[in-house]
């Protein structure tokens, strides 16, 4: 009853689904008939042509040529074959639970932190610490990042793209703005451009997560990355004043934010900025080059997050991690580990990125020369961190980020002035959620 | 009746049925009663027994008597929208969408020049997935990009979408765009069955068009009107794309099936809260569905 009357059921259907039900019928029907054809067929179809399977959330065109690319490299190197599985992004991550219980591929692409963590605490990874002993190039941080709760390392990260705000130079310097420092200047500048008949900050949270980009920056200025930690693994409360604040904050800055934010796609905001109708956006680095023209394109510039408490100064960075794990069930589990040895090279990285620059390499091996003024910048903003964070939906549990936070932050976007009784509703939910277990 | 009864007379014995009788009887019977044991009352009641723990999905499924039913009453601010959301789709469809069907329908049956023209684009709504309603209904209604906004102009331009207090109206018009046409092409098949003779009698018989209508055709329509009700309430219970085609039912488009989705089949794995949120849908269609059939059954024999 739960899913079957609803036409919801077609939305989870077209994943992973697709290709493992038509498997299971085969079998069902197999088996039924008692075919003999049917086996040798269906054996073949299993194990595939001795290839290692790989799992991939990425269905966009820009990087799904270049991971084709890094998997062609490791092909030709090994001389081993992989077979990759593309699924759209968002149904990948809808389905992640039932794939990786299911018959998930021996190597899949997913995201570092607690979204990680979470998977290896279930018991649906393996542990790679052997791999993690010869990696070279990879920063403590990193590792960190890619370590479970139990010490042991799962995740091979492959890149990272960094938060920040977003502007366009050309406006910047026509105008005479100046990049803000603090939190006061950044207001300010908000203000004047405002006046300027620019709209100071593009803005869209249709899909519920771009605005959380802009809750933490304000969390980890405020009150610092230890804090923003303790809040996401439900250690700390939401009614606390420390989140007031931050809810409050925001409230300051909302007359300068693009209006009907909940309608509009991040997309549709980027694109405000490339026309010049709006003056800043906070977005990561991948998100607004591709609203970009081309020609455009050298004209986007960022600066980090303004300052807010001297304390935490800008010392925390929003760097999401992408890369790839190995499921528990994985089948063929030399060449699995295999690819994943070549993945954590340098020389994967470069095949990866010279097909979709707007990513930087993990790897501090990685050949930088080819980078663009832009992503040279974000390597010097990510190497200058002290603490990096991946982002809310990925440094908390996700069923709260996906239940509570997007329903609340939307709320507080059509109504900023109700904070109480927000941060009320949201700690009751979360003292519910983080109970569960 | 007539038969077997003959067959009883000439060939008189204890036995009834042959044993292949039984034997094809029961395949007959049982493997639809069997699939609808696998596959209707299991995950049913499967989700019934949920609803009373918690489960992630991956982990030990653990009992959690009332919680979340408690929880979703009290601390779950989308659910009571949603529950509203939904009520006000079915009166919507109900009081709106299907008259207004019906009166189409009445329409075109009555000859308006070209109606086969009306009929098939009235109709075509229909054959779109409401996730291609959506779509549609971004298309035109976006505020930055949308072509009503551009029609339209302003300095601050609607946000027909984004707004939580104006999306669901938008959203119900283009539900209720496709319904209509549903409806229509329902009545329109029920109208051509209707004998001419009876409108014919009734007019000879002093009646205006009106009385003729109201008091003659439409109750001689009752088993068309069962299957409008019935789809009308299915509908608008059931409604889920269009919504989740237009922003992932959140923000002023909360459903119950939304809710259902969001905590079952996403990342979150909530699966005991949410089968408790599709417990609920479940007992307000039961309560809808039962109702009404049990009315208009009662009104046959009546009759």
């Amino acid at each position: 009853m739960a899913q079957s009357p609803f036409s919801g059921s077609d939305a989870y259907g077209e994943v992973a689904g697709r290709r493992m039900s038509r498997r299971t019928l085969l079998r069902g029907a197999a088996l039924g008939a008692g075919a003999v054809a049917l086996p040798a067929l269906l054996t073949a179809c299993d194990s595939g042509p001795s290839g290692i399977t790989m799992g991939s959330n990425a269905s966009d065109a820009v990087p799904k040529k270049a991971f084709a690319a890094a998997f062609t490299a490791y092909e030709k190197k090994s001389k081993k074959t992989v077979k990759v599985n593309t699924v759209n992004h968002e149904n990948f991550q809808e389905n992640i639970n039932r794939y990786l219980q299911g018959t998930p591929d021996d190597v899949f692409m997913w995201f570092a932190g607690n979204r990680m963590q979470y998977f290896a605490r279930k018991g649906l990874l393996t542990d790679i610490s052997d791999l993690w002993r010869d990696f070279g190039g990879f920063t403590e941080a990193l590792k960190k990042q890619s370590t479970g709760r139990d010490g042991k390392q799962y995740l091979v990260p492959y890149y990272y793209y960094p938060w920040a705000v977003f502007h366009r130079k050309s406006v910047f310097r026509e105008r005479g703005y100046e990049i803000p420092r603090t939190f006061d200047e950044y207001r300010a500048l908000a203000k004047k451009m405002q006046k300027d008949g620019l709209v100071p900050f593009a803005f869209g949270d249709k899909d519920g997560w771009p605005a959380m980009g802009t809750f933490d920056y304000l969390n980890m200025r405020a009150n610092g990355y230890d804090f923003h930690i303790a809040l996401m693994s439900g250690r700390k409360s939401w009614n606390s004043p420390q989140v007031k604040q931050v809810f409050d904050l925001w409230r300051g800055l909302m007359p300068y934010h693009q209006k009907g934010a909940n309608g509009r796609t991040w997309q549709e905001a980027a694109q405000t900025l490339a026309q010049k109708k709006a003056g800043m956006t906070v977005l990561g680095l991948p998100h607004p080059g591709q609203q970009f023209s081309a020609a455009d394109r050298p004209d986007l510039d960022f600066f980090p997050f303004p300052e807010i408490d001297p304390v935490h100064g800008q010392d925390a960075v929003e760097a999401p991690i992408d890369g790839f794990l190995m499921s528990r069930k994985a089948k063929d589990e030399d060449g699995a580990r295999d690819l994943l040895k070549f993945l954590a090279t340098p020389e994967a990285e470069n095949t990866y990125l010279k097909y979709d620059p707007n990513n930087i390499a993990v790897n501090s091996g990685a050949d930088t020369a080819t980078y663009t003024a832009l992503q040279k910048k974000a390597v010097h903003l990510v190497a200058g961190a002290r603490q990096i964070s991946q982002f809310m939906d990925r440094d908390t549990r996700p069923d709260f980020a996906s239940t509570v936070m997007i329903q609340a932050i939307q709320q507080f976007l059509n109504n900023p002035d109700d904070i109480d009784g927000l941060v009320n509703d949201i700690e009751r939910q979360k003292k519910q959620i983080f109970a569960a277990g | 009746m007539v038969t077997t009864r003959a067959r009883h007379a000439g060939r008189p014995g204890p036995r009834r049925h042959t044993r292949r009788d039984l034997a094809v009887l029961g395949v007959l019977l049982g493997l639809p009663i069997l699939l609808d044991l696998a596959l209707i009352w299991g995950p049913t009641l499967a989700s019934v027994g949920l609803s009373f723990t918690t489960w992630d999905g991956v982990g030990d499924i653990k009992g959690a008597g009332l919680d979340n039913y408690r929880n979703l009453f009290t601390d779950y601010p989308p659910f009571w929208p949603a529950v509203r959301h939904n009520l006000l789709w079915l009166a919507f469809l109900g009081l709106l969408a299907a008259p207004f069907g019906l009166l189409l329908a009445v329409l075109i049956d009555r000859g308006v020049r070209f109606s086969r023209f009306y009929q098939s684009t009235l109709y075509l709504p229909v054959v779109l997935s409401l996730a291609v309603v959506g779509f549609i209904a971004q298309l035109i209604l976006s505020r930055d990009q949308g072509a009503l906004n551009a029609v339209i102009g302003g300095k601050d331009p609607t946000d027909w979408l984004g707004d939580p207090g104006l999306n669901i109206w938008m959203v119900l018009l283009a539900a209720c765009w496709r319904h209509t046409g549903y409806v229509m092409i329902l009545y329109l098949a029920g109208l051509k069955s209707v004998d001419p003779g009876l409108k014919e009698a009734a007019a000879l018989d002093g009646a205006s068009e009106r009385q003729a209508f109201f008091r003659v055709v439409l109750p001689t329509l009752r088993p068309v009107n069962v299957i409008v009700g019935v789809i009308t309430v299915i509908e608008s219970l059931r409604a889920f794309d269009i919504v989740y085609a237009v922003n992932k039912g959140r923000n002023g488009l909360e459903l119950l099936s939304v809710l259902v989705t969001d905590n079952i089949i996403g990342e979150a794995g909530r699966i005991g809260f949410g089968s408790a949120i599709a417990v609920v849908l479940l007992l307000v269609s039961l309560g809808f569905i039962v109702t009404y059939l049990v009315q208009e059954l009662r009104g046959e024999q009546q009759r």
